[in-house]
């Protein structure tokens, strides 16, 4: 009985609860705007799951979601809150195309994982620069990933302009063939959909992030760092490298994430007017998914399929695009005023308790 | 207590059921109204995907659009839109129309080139058109505009109307079409003014009214006394800057682009350069519903009525400029006056 008590009100139940307060709470507001909201779900769902294509660019959409989330949810592990996964997002695009579009004469076996490992790579050492500053001189992470997140959308744009852009194109010539990441069997078969090998690597860094964490000592420092870095420090552990390997890991994630969307999915890199989302949407799927790997799995599917889906939602009822993201916030609000969730909940749960005991 | 809660979620529910209910019915007879006088008169459907700066842009996609609420309204089509939030969303998009069997999909704005392309290759037999880029595809459909003709006579306007002698011209992104309209928006000004000074901005995006709001801010402190916006949803930011000095008893006046957007904000709108994008969209749907269209390249010039300033003009504009603008603009459609496009 304390076991099945403890996975309802564990990690499993509350984001359970909580889409389902979210995705009412958005009914009620579709209502009260004058839409159907049970055709506006039936459009999303359809939209999702109605044809190959649609299906494998939701699986599109859902990739980056995963990295970036996985990226907010290392550092956080390690006490540290990243809210630069844009920036890195950024920076891991922008030397992805670098590579893919200078190095030639490669072939597709090593050009295309080298374009990844830089974006990989720079996304990583953007985030250290946050981390080294926390380490060596107490600046709050907060503040420098932020103002990183602009400097990187400049230099980013910097970059395409002055080194990768055509004649009067607003976006940098393609990427050589050698270095996409497309799979073109699966495009084939997914009617067109932009199908990479991007999703394969989402699964693969969150199973890296699962083993990395709970199973290595590296990953323990980590955790007692996140935990209390004073009782960390006087256990032996150099709290400071820690901080700044933790932020590297978190922003080689999303510099994987924004590798695999120039090499998976687009092929160039556009002048961007502002970032892309992708990063501040991590923190949301970390939150839905609990800061746990696997829980950031499935928050960056719910996360992409209400994205995607909202393309039906508008197509199908008439939904402005806009009303999914009130869903999706208020998901989030109840997530995290989990105790919410728990004060509705407890009186089912001690009710069913008393019965036992009867 | 604890029943009060579960009473509360069951009620709840209930409410939610039974006010979906409702909602329900009301729009299946929507969608039957809708549909029953559609196929009274043309089964055609006729799709058309934004650009991140959406169908209330107060701009082309809005243009764009009003073109084929028109259409839909005069002919009986069945016109759709869908807007992009992010450019992954353009190749998406698109194809929720080619695949859904629609007789045409618009693309509105040049960031959708490419989308249109790669859509328009790998569904040959979908038609599709886009506005201000080229596409080379044989089943694809592309009109753009003479922008720097039309802004050749928005600049005669301001180089008159000019108390300052300093004109600001705000921009989106610097990509060839935006540089058209600065570059015969100065010509203009210099032609009647050689004492003018024209001062080029661009703000890097199309998308951010609160950057239109500062560059036009700058611009007026500067001493500007009117603005020429060629910034999609970041000229409403130029507007509103406008709207609040003209509020505080300042003389600026904004000009408007892509619709006559004097009718959005009354009190600051000079004249506007006029696009006719949704005279673009009817003509080339219209061709999609007579079977005439053909792929190809289109550009609509002042000669073509594509571009130019609206009648509304007159309201703020005295005559003899008026006048003076309708001179240059038959020198211009005679070949007389070469604008220049960078």
């Amino acid at each position: 009985m304390s076991k099945l008590y403890k996975i309802f009100t564990g990690s499993i139940v509350v984001p359970l609860v909580a889409i389902i307060f979210g995705l009412i709470v958005g009914a009620i507001i579709m209502l009260v705007g004058g839409y159907d909201p049970l055709l506006a779900y039936q459009s999303l769902f359809e939209q999702v799951f109605g044809n190959l294509y649609d299906f494998g660019e939701t699986l599109r959409e859902i990739t980056p979601l995963i990295l970036t989330g996985l990226a907010v949810a290392f550092a956080f592990r390690a006490g540290l809150f990243n809210i630069g996964g844009e920036g890195q997002f950024i920076v891991g695009m922008t030397a992805a195309t670098f590579v893919g579009i200078k190095v030639t004469g490669l072939p597709s076996i090593i050009h295309a994982p080298l374009a990844l490992i830089a974006g990989a790579l720079c996304g990583g050492l953007w985030a250290a620069i946050a981390g080294y500053l926390k380490a060596k001189r107490g600046v709050n992470e907060v503040i420098t990933t932020i103002m990183l997140n602009w400097t990187a959308l400049y230099l980013g744009n910097y970059i395409v302009n002055s080194f990768l852009l055509p004649e009067g194109m607003d976006h940098s010539e393609e990427i050589q063939p050698t270095a996409s990441i497309s799979i073109q069997s699966l495009v084939n078969f997914f009617n067109d959909a932009r199908m990479h090998w991007g999703m394969l690597l989402a699964v693969l860094a969150s199973v890296f992030f699962y083993y990395f964490l709970w199973k290595s000592k590296q990953g323990y420092e980590l955790r007692a760092v996140g935990f209390n870095p004073n009782a960390a420090e006087y256990a032996g552990m150099n709290v400071g490298r820690n901080v700044v390997k933790a932020m590297f890991i978190s922003g080689v994630f999303a510099g994987l994430a924004g590798a695999v969307q120039v090499l998976g999915v687009f092929h160039y890199q556009s002048i961007m007017s502002g970032s892309p989302g992708i990063g501040f949407d991590g923190i949301a799927v970390a939150l839905i998914g609990m800061n746990h790997p696997f829980g950031i799995l499935l928050g960056g599917s719910l996360f992409g399929i209400l994205t995607y889906g909202s393309a039906g939602m508008s197509f199908g009822a008439g939904v402005p695009p806009e009303l999914i993201r009130i869903v999706i916030g208020s998901i989030i609000f109840f997530i995290a005023a989990q105790g919410i969730v728990r004060w509705v909940l407890k009186p089912l749960y001690s009710k069913r308790k008393k019965e036992k005991v009867l | 207590m604890k029943k009060t809660f579960k009473l509360s979620i069951v009620m709840l529910l209930a409410l939610t059921v039974v006010l979906a209910g409702c909602g329900n019915k009301k729009s299946e007879t929507n969608g039957s109204a809708s549909t029953s006088e559609g196929s009274s008169k043309s089964d055609i459907k006729i799709g058309m995907v934004t650009d991140v700066g959406g169908v209330n842009d107060k701009s082309f996609n809005q243009s764009a659009w009003e073109g084929l609420q028109q259409l839909q309204k005069d002919k009986g089509v069945k016109a759709e839109y869908l807007q992009s939030t992010k450019s992954d969303d353009y190749n998406t998009n698109l194809n929720k129309f080619v695949k859904g069997k629609y007789a045409l999909t618009w693309g509105i704005g040049m960031s959708l080139g490419d989308a249109v392309g790669t859509v328009a290759k790998q569904n040959p037999d979908a038609k599709l058109a886009i506005i201000d880029a080229v596409v080379d595809a044989p089943n694809v459909k592309s009109v753009t505009f003479a922008e720097n003709e039309g802004s050749f006579l928005v600049g005669v306007v301001a180089g008159k109307m000019t108390k300052t002698n300093k004109i600001g011209f705000v921009g989106g992104i610097k990509l060839p079409v935006i540089e058209r309209f600065a570059a015969g928006f100065k010509a203009g000004v210099l032609a009647v003014n050689p004492n003018a000074e024209v001062n080029i901005n661009y703000t890097g995006a199309f998308d951010k009214p609160d950057l239109g709001k500062t560059a036009a801010a700058t611009q007026y402190n500067n001493g500007a006394d009117i603005i020429f916006q060629a910034a999609g949803g970041t000229g409403t930011g130029v507007f509103n800057e406008a709207l609040g000095r003209v509020k505080s008893g300042q003389k600026v006046w904004v000009i408007g682009v892509d619709k006559d957007q004097s009718l959005e904000f009354p009190d600051v709108t000079l004249t506007s350069m006029v696009k006719r994008v949704d005279e673009a969209v009817k003509r080339v749907s219209q061709e999609v519903i007579d079977g005439t269209f053909k792929g190809g390249q289109e550009t609509l010039t002042l000669k073509d009525n594509g571009v130019g300033i609206p009648d509304t003009s007159s309201k703020y504009v005295p005559a003899d400029v008026l006048k003076l603008v309708e001179d240059y603009k038959a020198k211009i459609v005679s070949g007389e006056i070469k604008v220049p496009e960078k």
